[in-house]
């Protein structure tokens, strides 16, 4: 009789039951995540994550590429009309509208990381019908500001963070 | 497994051990006295031949890794140094790379099989998506098998296709980074690409031991697409099937290791014989064959995230096909107009496979897009209302029947199937 009345009611097990599992939940939760920190990138690859360039020897017209945190890196040495038709685009024309300005410190060097935003290959430089660069895997077409033109990929060529340590010398990361 | 509880031990330690893990019985009534349709032909033996190329891949995988250095910087000459240096190192790593088409060129003519005889229908369907995630789990480890050699296809392909999960909205970069253990694909991918080429396999086993169990519940389906109904449609599996299956992965291995021996490198890509450089891409970057129809529905729409998440509801799709196919008639054979759109569809998956093999410039990228409609077209579209309205042909009364015709119908009184060892 008194038993057919409690076992309506929440019992003392019920609780018990439910206590136990969300601590279990919470225990396999502290479990799994350095399951997953594990594979982000590591102690050596974040150390390794600033890099200084001598610009001295670059030419006019140049593009060197350097690898940076495991990506390549190009820094162009812009001609007077590479730095012009980078500047004299309506930003209407842009798919992913940025002036010039806003993507470079200095007129004569563009700082960008090479890598297509498309698919992750890497482009050419001085090719393509903007003279910027071209990703050979899916046609994507850049300007020489490493704006995206054509093609699939959806955004322009990041910039990565930078700064002139001197005249000659970039430092980035 | 269903089948006949027949097996009676023989000798005492038998005996002993049946009492004790009935294992001997289970392979008795699995492989042995199982009931299979006596109809089934040689489109059959392809989940054989499946097996044993799962068998030889692991055999010849585990042999490798015995030489191989998952290293970034010795990847590729450790690679090398199994070509020229380890005993028979070319002959283990020309039947990996090999068989690894082998294996797909098997699971396609099996999965195409199952399409055309309607062996997703129920009560199949459990069976069905049992081999989907199979499918799902060998292209994610010939993919990541495909990185080790480290070579400039291994790069760059493992960029192109871990940078698809960046089209994710929000959170894509930074999944794309923990993927990689890094800013790029790095040493830290390759380590984590090899230990998992080598769980997988071993996981795909797993899944096809579930294929096989579920298989066994309702048994085979068949040309014909109606169930058995008595003994005299079936045949026990020895010697009966373990003989056609033998044969058929005798024939099997020739096909395959007339590759190995004779055009070993055909199916590759040269490019892959230069080290990884992540510096530069190669001009013309082409996955393996048997991702050639997916990559080609990846570039057909001129948006990320819109191409990455076609080409994966492109791959997922035929798990739903026990649902989108409303037809009761199983087989092919018994459905005119399903016949004709099996084979369209055919010609569509061979059509996107060019496409993919080619630039994705011009004519290429519309036929692309036209047959990527056309793929989705047919699992959407066409098998949902072909139920509905296509016109049947009449069934056979029994499998027996479907195989001996009238004369079935005069044998079916008194005949008997062979024994084993009759
Ligand atoms: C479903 C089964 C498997 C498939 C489809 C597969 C596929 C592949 C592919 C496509 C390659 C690249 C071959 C090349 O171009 O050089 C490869 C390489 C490799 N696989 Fe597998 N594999 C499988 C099972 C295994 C297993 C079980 C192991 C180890 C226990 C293994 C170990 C290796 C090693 C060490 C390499 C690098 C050496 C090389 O490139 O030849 N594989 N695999
Ligand atoms: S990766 Fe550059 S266009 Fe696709």
């Amino acid at each position: 009789m008194t038993a057919s009345t409690t076992v309506e009611e929440p019992t003392r097990r019920d609780f018990l039951y439910i206590a136990t599992g969300a601590v279990g939940v919470v225990g396999a939760g502290f479990a799994v995540w350095p399951f997953l920190s594990q594979m982000s990138p590591d102690a050596t690859t974040l150390a390794a994550a600033s890099l200084d360039v001598d610009i001295s020897g670059v030419a006019v017209g140049q593009i060197i590429t350097v690898k940076w945190r495991g990506k390549p890196v190009f820094i162009s040495h812009r001609t007077p009309p590479e730095i012009e038709a980078a500047q004299n685009v309506s930003l209407k024309e842009l798919p992913d509208p940025a002036s010039d300005e806003s993507r470079v410190q200095k007129p004569e060097w563009l700082v960008v990381i090479g890598i297509c935003t498309h698919l992750g290959c890497v482009p050419i430089g001085n090719e393509g019908p903007y003279h910027g660069f071209f990703c050979p895997c899916h046609g994507s077409v850049y300007d020489t500001s490493g704006r995206i033109r054509q093609g699939p990929a959806p955004y322009n060529l990041a910039v990565p963070p930078y700064r002139f340590a001197s005249d000659t010398k970039i430092s980035i990361g | 497994m269903s089948g006949h509880p027949t097996y009676v031990p023989k000798s005492a330690a038998a005996k002993w051990l049946e009492s004790r893990l009935p294992i001997l019985g289970l392979a008795h009534s699995s492989f042995v006295v199982f009931p299979n349709p006596r109809n089934l032909n040689y489109w059959w033996t392809f989940g054989g031949i499946l097996a044993f190329m799962l068998v030889a891949q692991i055999a010849t995988g585990v042999v490798l890794v015995m030489h191989y250095t998952p290293q970034s910087s010795l990847a590729f000459a450790s690679v090398e140094h199994i070509m020229r240096d380890v005993n028979y190192g070319w002959l283990f790593r020309y039947a990996h790379a090999n068989g690894a088409s082998m294996f797909f060129l098997a699971l396609y003519i099996h999965m195409f099989r199952g399409l055309y005889y309607g062996s997703y229908k129920a009560p199949r369907e459990v069976l069905w998506i049992l081999g989907c995630i199979i499918f799902v789990m060998a292209v994610a480890t010939a993919f990541m098998g495909y990185v080790l050699p480290w070579g400039q296809m291994s790069f760059w392909g493992a960029t192109v296709i871990t940078s698809l999960f960046s089209a994710i909205p929000f959170v894509g970069d930074q999944i794309t980074i923990w993927l990689w253990g890094g800013y790029a694909v790095d040493n830290a991918t390759l380590n984590r690409f090899f230990s998992l080429h080598y769980l997988l396999p071993f996981m795909i086993l797993g899944v096809v031991i579930l294929h096989i169990w579920a298989l066994h519940v309702p048994g085979s389906n068949n040309p014909a697409g109606i169930e058995p109904q008595s003994e005299k449609d079936t045949l026990p599996f020895h010697p009966y099937f373990t003989i056609k299956d033998g044969f058929a992965v005798v024939c099997f291995m020739i096909f395959y290791f007339w590759f190995v021996f004779y055009v070993p490198n055909y199916l590759g890509d040269a490019d892959n014989y230069i080290e990884a450089n992540p510096l530069q891409t190669p001009v013309h970057i082409v996955p393996e064959w048997y991702y050639l129809p997916f990559y080609a529905i990846l570039r057909s729409i001129p948006s990320k995230l819109g191409g990455t998440a076609l080409m994966f509801a492109a791959v997922l799709i035929p798990a739903f096909l026990p649902w989108l196919d409303t037809s009761k008639v199983k087989s092919a054979a018994y459905r005119p107009l399903y016949k004709i759109f099996f084979w369209l569809f055919v010609a569509c998956v061979l059509g996107l496979g060019y496409c993919g093999s080619k630039p994705p410039e011009g004519i290429y990228v519309v036929a692309s897009r036209l047959l990527a409609i056309y793929y989705f077209l047919h699992f959407l579209v066409i098998l949902p209302l072909l139920g509905q309205y296509e016109k049947t042909r009449p069934l056979p009364a029994s499998i027996f029947e479907s195989v001996l015709g009238e004369r079935g119908k005069h044998l079916a009184a008194g005949a008997k199937p062979l024994q084993p060892g009759e």
